[in-house]
């Protein structure tokens, strides 16, 4: 019998014929971590274990409060930069690069047949360019520098087959909401999810990375996007090596299959205070809102700054609503200012943020006070997330945030053509 | 055995209100961060939870974000195990790492009642209600060894030891 793209990474990792529900150890070829390293550091340190097993392993990047808003957080910074140069870490990203999965996909890590583990929940988005890759825990992500070694649990799949054409102004992040509402925060608990069909084949890495990246909102281990042509090519020159992407077999066993046409999607919203509380955009229009936040590592890359940037172009803000803008990477920073997009944002009145994970954690940068409500292109939307227990947050796409912000209160983006 | 009370929750209980973002990258003191567990759902919990007491809840406990300090927070706010209709799959790598005991049952949050005094019995599976006894299904064993050993760390430093006697 076939197997799936997780049994096939999983089994040649650990060096058996192993099918979903099996536990395996293996090494893994990268462990992620952010600022969470410095409460990390501190478990590995009561392993007994002067050296990290294999440094050259090991991805920090720092992003969740950067720069450091408190002297608390600036010692974290300081004993993780330390704790760099002590053990010989090579890989390590200080605060001027961005959010850790743009910079983690950006530099190279991510590569088709990888296993990936990394202390944070969205570590999923890796799937995106067909890397198995799976969010862990502190003590793990210190297990993993002391032993080099993780067990897991084969997932089962689900796969989502997705055909047809978006409509103007529906995107990524409304069929990934319209999902998620559909199947529940739990429906993929434990497993992994395949985005298949002739409509996925044409999705941009981008567009992967966003789908990839929520899937982690529906309980999902990892996300996986089989990669093509213009994918591996991408890769071939950013890595200078050979690709070698592995696939799901014919006749490979899912859990269960699901079908979207992406030409019935309509611009969807998640309603406090789970992701998946989805409706179509219509039934919350007319809601006022305080803030909003366009970016993050679900939707901070070029092709969401550009989409909100031509639905603000000419536009202002209204005078009732801040928007923050935080580009995912320097990089996509980088592009967006050299396409201008950066200047009608601000142009129109939004407030350009260093890229990182700015208010989406509610730990610095823009967090709500009782009684306000943030409409946001972040992923979560849990009860006091972004600030206070009394606040509440909407979710959707950079093109929604955009036109509900000209307007002072959620719309349509297709009302603004 | 140890018997316990009850907090018993809904479905879908997240890491954002087990223990809030906003606190995450801040070191803390484990009777620090028991004192901010359950904080956004549950107020009263961390001042008045006591040693043994059990938390029991519908699907999907611990959704979100891999803050360990979700499970570690409950841990040191006295909590014997979690019951639950289902754990999201990265609260419940953390707790067993944190040698905190997970139980999944489908039928138990059904039966059980808020405060009521439940005990936990590992040997035999079951939860000793004040009016039934309900059977659960064992961890694999290889996850035990993890939460027998006290967790990952204790656990991980046995194995290095056993390696490097070698």
């Amino acid at each position: 019998m076939g197997k799936t793209f997780s049994e096939k990474v999983l089994s040649a990792k650990s060096g058996r014929d192993i099918s979903a529900g099996d536990i395996v150890t293996v090494s893994p070829d990268y462990v992620l971590s952010h600022d969470n390293s410095a409460a990390i550091i501190k478990k590995f340190r009561l392993f007994g274990k002067e050296k990290v097993q294999n440094p050259d392993k090991i991805v920090i990047v720092l992003d969740h409060v950067t720069p450091a808003s408190s002297e608390k957080y600036a010692q974290n910074h300081k004993e993780i930069r330390e704790f760099i140069k002590e053990q010989g870490i090579p890989h390590f990203f200080d605060i001027n690069n961005g959010i850790c999965h743009q910079v983690f996909a950006e530099q190279g890590f991510a590569l088709p047949g990888n296993l990936v583990v990394g202390a944070d929940s969205h570590t999923t988005s890796y799937g995106s360019l067909g890397a198995f890759s799976a969010g862990i825990g502190r003590t793990e992500a210190a297990s993993v520098w002391a032993t080099d070694e993780i067990w897991l649990k084969v997932p089962e799949t689900i796969q989502v087959k997705l055909s047809g054409k978006f409509q103007t102004r529906v995107y990524p992040k409304d069929v990934i909401l319209k999902i998620i509402g559909d199947q529940g925060a739990d429906r993929a608990n434990y497993k992994a999810i395949e985005f298949t069909g002739p409509a996925a084949s044409e999705f941009s890495a981008s567009s992967r990375f966003v789908l990839c990246n929520m899937g982690a909102e529906m309980g999902a281990k990892n996300s996986y996007f089989p990669p093509d042509q213009s994918i591996i090519d991408h890769l071939k020159k950013l890595t200078g090596q050979s690709i070698d992407p592995v696939y799901s077999d014919e006749g490979a066993s899912f859990e269960s299959v699901f079908s979207y046409d992406l030409s019935e999607i309509e611009p969807q919203v998640a309603c406090p205070h789970t992701v998946d509380h989805v409706k179509p955009v219509q039934e919350v229009e007319g809601l006022t809102f305080n803030q909003g936040l366009i970016g993050t590592c679900t939707n901070g890359r070029l092709q969401d700054l550009r989409a909100a940037a031509s639905v603000l172009k000419g536009k202002k803000v209204h005078p009732s609503v801040r928007v923050l803008v935080v580009p995912a990477s320097r990089n996509e920073y980088l592009k967006a200012l050299s396409q201008g997009i950066i200047k009608v944002l601000i142009e129109a009145g939004c407030v350009i943020l260093n890229p990182g994970c700015g208010p989406c954690l509610g730990a610095h940068q823009g967090v709500l006070a009782p009684g306000e409500r943030a409409l946001s292109t972040a992923n979560r939307n849990f009860k006091g997330r972004m600030g206070s227990r009394d606040s509440e947050i909407y979710l959707a796409s950079p093109a929604t945030v955009a036109a509900s912000s000209i307007e002072g209160k959620i719309c349509d983006p297709r009302k603004l053509l | 055995m140890k018997k316990g009370r009850v907090w018993k929750y809904g479905d879908s209980v997240n890491t954002d209100v087990i223990f809030p973002g906003k606190y995450t990258y801040t070191p803390m003191e484990p009777e620090e961060m028991a004192s901010h567990a359950l904080e956004d759902l549950d107020p009263d919990f961390a001042s008045k939870v006591q040693s043994n007491d059990v938390i029991v809840a519908g699907k999907n406990f611990g959704c979100g974000s891999s803050r360990e300090q979700a499970a570690s927070c409950l841990k040191y706010a006295g909590i014997q195990a979690v019951i639950a209709k289902s754990f999201a799959r990265i609260f419940f790598r953390n707790a067993i790492n944190q040698g905190l005991p997970v139980i999944v049952s489908e039928k138990a949050p059904d039966q059980i009642k808020d405060q009521e005094k439940v005990g936990l019995d590992f040997e035999k599976n079951e939860i000793i209600t004040e009016s039934e006894n309900i059977r659960f299904h064992p961890l694999p064993d290889s996850v035990k060894r993890i939460l027998d050993a006290g967790g990952l760390i204790p656990y991980t430093k046995k194995k290095l030891k056993v390696k490097g006697e070698r």
